[in-house]
Formats: structure tokens, sequence, C-alpha cells
């Protein structure tokens, strides 16, 4: 095969690059992945969202070869990971989410290994690894060992490897976990520099990150799929309109009534005061357009500012997670209320969705 | 065993810049050399440490002394070693990740076992032959000419019974839960196998018997049976490779 190009045997087009039906790892009694649907289209920045130890690094390693399914299936670029090897690895970058490189070698040398394993030689390697040092902002520090190399160096390093064989697929996990702000921006904007050349699978808990590069994304808790979609459909699905008040200072008392008459309202869903400012979460949009300003003027509270502001990634996935926390509390009658005040139908509906499909 | 020249070349450069080439060809050409001065020199150390009462204690050294005492070394402080530059192989890429980065690309399984076990071959073949030829030239000087030809058998049964001691080492490096544990069991081994040996007509089979039968080819002797431990000593490779192999094929990392 010829680096960069499309493998023998690539499947059409229009097929999705990658597609998992009912993929479960247990570990013992423990379910890691849970019967997990996901359909990922070719090209698209895919945001693999959860928190910590909701499966995501879990499904990435059977996606790429390191673990087997316990039960189901799935294919990367048209190849079912269980008959995959070096059809499925010469199709994929990977970066773990804890990149560990050999202490000895340059970064150079390390990107020469990888481009060598995919078949590139002579002045094409070296003219790409020259080209992937420039880019990862490590042309100076390619020269030294990787033993010197700081964290967000070797996370830099790791996606180099990864790219420079031009994969078709790119699995990352958490790839800017560990780096500065600076850092991140540049991964970050790297990542976003390849859409469209490459479908890039992104695990990450850090939803500013999502929402700066992803198309799409798929929330995963427990094992479970919550929901996946692209993100405008999912912040119009499920995130609720949130209205800020920021009063002007020294006005505790009136302050106070305003925030009793804002939690009063029908269509208020959850008042939340901290640091002065007051955030109001509405249930019911168009009622809360008309109905919060008189509210506001009646209080006779002098206002800094006042903002219909729009629902972050973070809103939902608080939400999505939350609700379905609930769920488990309730199901499993352990007595815990965490989450329990959540409620959130749509995140039900997804349930049952994600269930149709695996039955089907 | 797709790019198992690549893995190959990369092993063998990790042995150079981590400085475990060089430091196993010093310790074993320390041995080499060791070997025929203690045999030639002991008594005398003896007798001026231990005054009259070693005196006429002690035969005369012989070029045999040399020779034993050489693969009484190997078998002991080689074997250590051999154990030593094996039994992170495996599990410590395992465990660092670099295993899951080499085999997330197009590089077979048995490629990247593959280059390991060569790599750890030629590095013991290398620092036995290094020690071998060492201990021959000095055993030359301090005693009298050793056949060349017994000599190199001698040596390669040596380097067998080092292989056979990094092969288990290296299985349980490739099957075992981390590091120490393959160490262990590398150890253990040897303690079985010279447990065992004591045991009467069964010594002459095990891999510790080919140290003996290297002493006799050493010296130009044509040792009873010779096939009986280099039979056992390649079996027990084979075995245990391909166990290895069918192992991590099967692994998750």
């Amino acid at each position: 095969m010829t680096p960069g190009t499309p493998p023998a045997n690539a499947p059409a087009a229009d097929t999705p690059a990658i597609e998992t039906r009912g993929l479960t790892k247990r570990f013992g009694d423990v379910v890691a992945v849970d019967g997990l649907d996901l359909s990922v289209p070719r090209g698209s920045i895919f945001g693999f969202l959860g928190p910590n130890g909701a499966g995501k690094t879990t499904t990435l390693r059977m996606l790429t070869g390191l673990g087997r399914p316990t039960a189901g299936t799935a294919s990367v670029d048209g190849v079912p990971i269980d008959a995959g090897g070096l059809r499925l690895a010469e199709r994929i970058g990977y970066l773990d989410q804890d990149p560990r490189f050999y202490g000895w070698m340059t970064g150079r040398e390390l990107l020469e290994l990888a481009g060598r394993a995919y078949g590139l030689d002579g002045e094409p390697l070296a003219a790409r690894v020259e080209q992937v040092l420039e880019t990862i902002g490590l042309s100076e520090a390619g020269r030294r060992r990787i033993s010197g190399y700081s964290g967000g160096m070797r996370q830099r390093l790791g996606v180099g490897q990864a790219i420079v064989a031009r994969p078709g697929i790119l699995f990352l996990d958490e790839p800017v976990s560990a780096l500065d702000p600076a850092g991140r921006r540049d991964v970050l904007e790297l990542i976003g520099s390849l859409r469209g050349s490459v479908t890039i699978f992104m695990s990450t808990h850090i939803l500013n990150d999502v929402e700066r590069v992803c198309d799409r994304i798929a929330i995963l808790d427990r094992g479970r799929l919550v929901t996946e979609a692209p993100i405008d459909e999912l912040l119009a699905r499920h995130a609720k309109p949130v209205i800020e008040i920021d009063p002007e200072p020294g006005q505790d008392a009136v302050v106070g009534a305003l925030v009793e008459r804002l939690t009063e309202a029908a269509w208020s869903r959850e008042v939340r005061q901290r640091h002065g400012l007051i955030r109001v979460t509405v249930s019911d949009a168009e009622a809360a357009a008309v109905g919060v300003l008189p509210i506001v003027v009646a209080s006779g509270v002098r206002l800094a500012r006042f903002e219909r502001v729009r629902p972050t990634l973070e809103d939902v996935f608080l939400q999505l997670v939350g609700a379905n926390g609930a769920a488990r509390a309730a199901a499993s009658g352990s007595g815990t209320t965490e989450g329990a005040g959540v409620t959130e139908p749509d995140a039900a509906a997804d349930h049952e969705r994600s269930s149709q499909r695996r039955s089907e | 065993m797709q790019g198992f020249g690549l893995l190959l070349r990369k092993e063998l450069r990790e042995l150079v810049r981590t400085l475990r080439l060089p430091v196993v060809l010093v310790v074993f050409a320390l041995m080499g050399l060791v070997s025929p001065v203690v045999a030639r020199y002991i008594r005398e150390i003896l007798e001026a440490a231990g005054g009259a009462q070693f005196e006429g204690v002690i035969p005369d050294p012989v070029a045999g002394d040399a020779i034993a005492q050489f693969t009484r070394n190997l078998g002991q402080f080689g074997v250590l070693i051999a154990i030593l530059v094996t039994m992170g192989s495996v599990a410590g890429e395992k465990d660092r990740g670099t295993a899951a980065f080499l085999l997330t690309k197009p590089l077979g399984r048995g490629a990247f076992l593959g280059a390991k076990v060569v790599a750890i071959g030629l590095l013991l073949a290398l620092a036995t032959a290094l020690a071998g030829v060492l201990c021959w030239v000095y055993t030359s000087i301090l005693f009298e000419p050793l056949p060349v030809a017994g000599t190199i058998a001698a040596i390669a049964l040596v380097w067998l019974s080092l292989v056979v001691f990094a092969a288990i080492t290296f299985a349980a490096s490739v099957m075992g839960p981390s590091t120490l544990v393959a160490g262990g069991i590398g150890l253990a081994a040897l303690m079985t196998f010279g447990a065992l040996s004591i045991l009467p007509g069964l010594a002459p089979y095990l891999p510790t018997g080919l140290w003996s039968l290297a002493n006799e080819l050493a010296l130009g002797q044509v040792p009873d049976a010779v096939l009986g431990a280099v039979m056992t000593s390649t079996g027990v490779i084979v075995a245990v490779i391909g166990l290895s192999w069918w192992s991590f094929r099967r692994q998750e990392l």
C-alpha cells in the first residue's frame, strides 16, 4: 500500500468510516461497553464524550484492534475489527491517551519508524517527517531524545506519529488532556485543519474542545450510548434556553425578591444565583421571552447586563448524563439522590432509539 | 512477519543506545578473561592468604580447570544476565504502552516477537563468543592451546544453555503480568533445572547438562551423549517461543 492513498478494496465513499453494532465489552461482571451502536460519517471529526470510566478508551482499543469485543460487531473503513490485523492497521493512526515512546529515540527517529511501518522510505519519508515535525512544532526538538520531552511535547509527537503516513482514519484518545492552553489550542487547530481529509474519532471529556472542532458527537455513560448527533442538532434538541441577569451590586434586598419571583414563574425551570449573577434556565422559551422583562422591571433592580445566552454542550452533557444517573439510581433502587432532580424526556427517548437500533 | 526487518533494526539499535550491548559484552568479556586467570593462580592466591595449611593440598592447575571455571561462571552469572536482558522485553513494552504504539501500525505480532527473540539470541551469541574467545586465548597462554573446533562447539553449547533460560524468561515476559514476575520465573527455572540435575540419570538430558558437555568438547574429548541435552534444550526453546506466539496473538494490549 502507498501511504496516503486509499488501500486496495477500499469501501465506497458513502459507507460509514466506522460502524459498530451492539459492540459490547465485559471484564468479568463489569460491562465496560454495552451494546454500542455508532455510525461515523467519512471526513467527520467525531467527538466521543463521556465521564471518566464511561468506556471511551475500551471502545477505542477495540476499534484499533488492541482489544477484543465480547459481543457485537464493528468495522473500520469496511474492515471488520475481529478479522482486521494488518488490513485494519493500514487504515488507521492511533494516539494513546498517555503516549509513551522509546526514550532513547529522537522525535525524528520515532516518526521515521512510524512512517516505515506504513511503507514510506527514502526521500518521501524524509520530506514527510520534516513536514510533520514542523506541523507539530517539534522541528528543533526533533533532534533530541524523547526522554527529555515534556508531557505536551510527547502528546504532540503522538499526534505526529498518528498522521505521518496520512491514514484515512485517526483514533485520538484524549489528545489534548496533557497540554497547556497554548499546546491545546495548537493541537486542536491541527485537528481542525485535517477536517474533510481524514475521519477523526476523538475521545475526550473536555467539552470546550469538542465544541471547537467536532462536527458530531456521541455521549457515552457507563458503557451505554446516551445520544449521538451533530452538535448543533444536539444543542437544539436538548439544551434549554438560559437567561442571565447581572444586577448592579448593593441591591441585595430587591435582588432576593427578584429571584423569588423568577423561581415562581411558570416558565422557569431552575434559578441559580452565583457571585451576584442570576442564571435562569427556562422550560418554555416563548413564555419566558414575554414574561421575564416585566418581572425584572417590576422588581426595580438596576441591571448591569441582561442576556439570553446560547446553551453550551456542557449544559447538554450534564443534563443527559445526569438524567441517565437518575434513571440508574431509580432502577437499582439504591436510594441515591444524585441527579434525581433532573428529568430529561429526550434522553429517555434517545435510550429507546438506541435500544431499537440494537434490537434491529 | 510483516515488518520483521524494521523491528529487528529497532531492537538492535535499542541494544546499543540503551548501552545493554556494551555492558553485556564487557561483563561476558570479564568472565572469559577471569576464568583461566583464576584457575591458574587460585593455588598461589590461597597459599598466600592461608599460609602453610594449603601447601600441597591443591593440585597443579590444568586447562580443564580453566574451562570448568568458565562454564561455571557463565552457568551462573551468564544465565542471570540472560534473564535480566530478557525479562522486560515484552512485559516492559506492554507496561509502557510502546507495544500498543507499534502494534496499531501494519506490523505483525509475530514480527514483533520474532525481532525480539532474534535480537536477544544475537546479543547472547556475541557475548558468549567474545567470552569464549578470550577464555581460549588466556587458557592457551596460561596452560596449553585448546582445540579450536572443540572450543567453538563448547561455545555453541553454552550459548544454547543461555538461550534456554532467556526463552523461558521471554515466555514469562509475554504471558506474565509484569517484568518482575518474568524475572522471577526465569530464576525459578534456573533453580528447578539445577535441582533436577542432581537426580541420577537425568542430568545429561537437561539444559544444565550442556555445561559439562561443553567442558569435554573444549578439551578435545568426545562426550558419550551430546544429543540428549541438545534436543531437550532445543525442544524447550521451540516450545516456549511457540507458546509465547500463540498467547500473544490472542492477547489484548
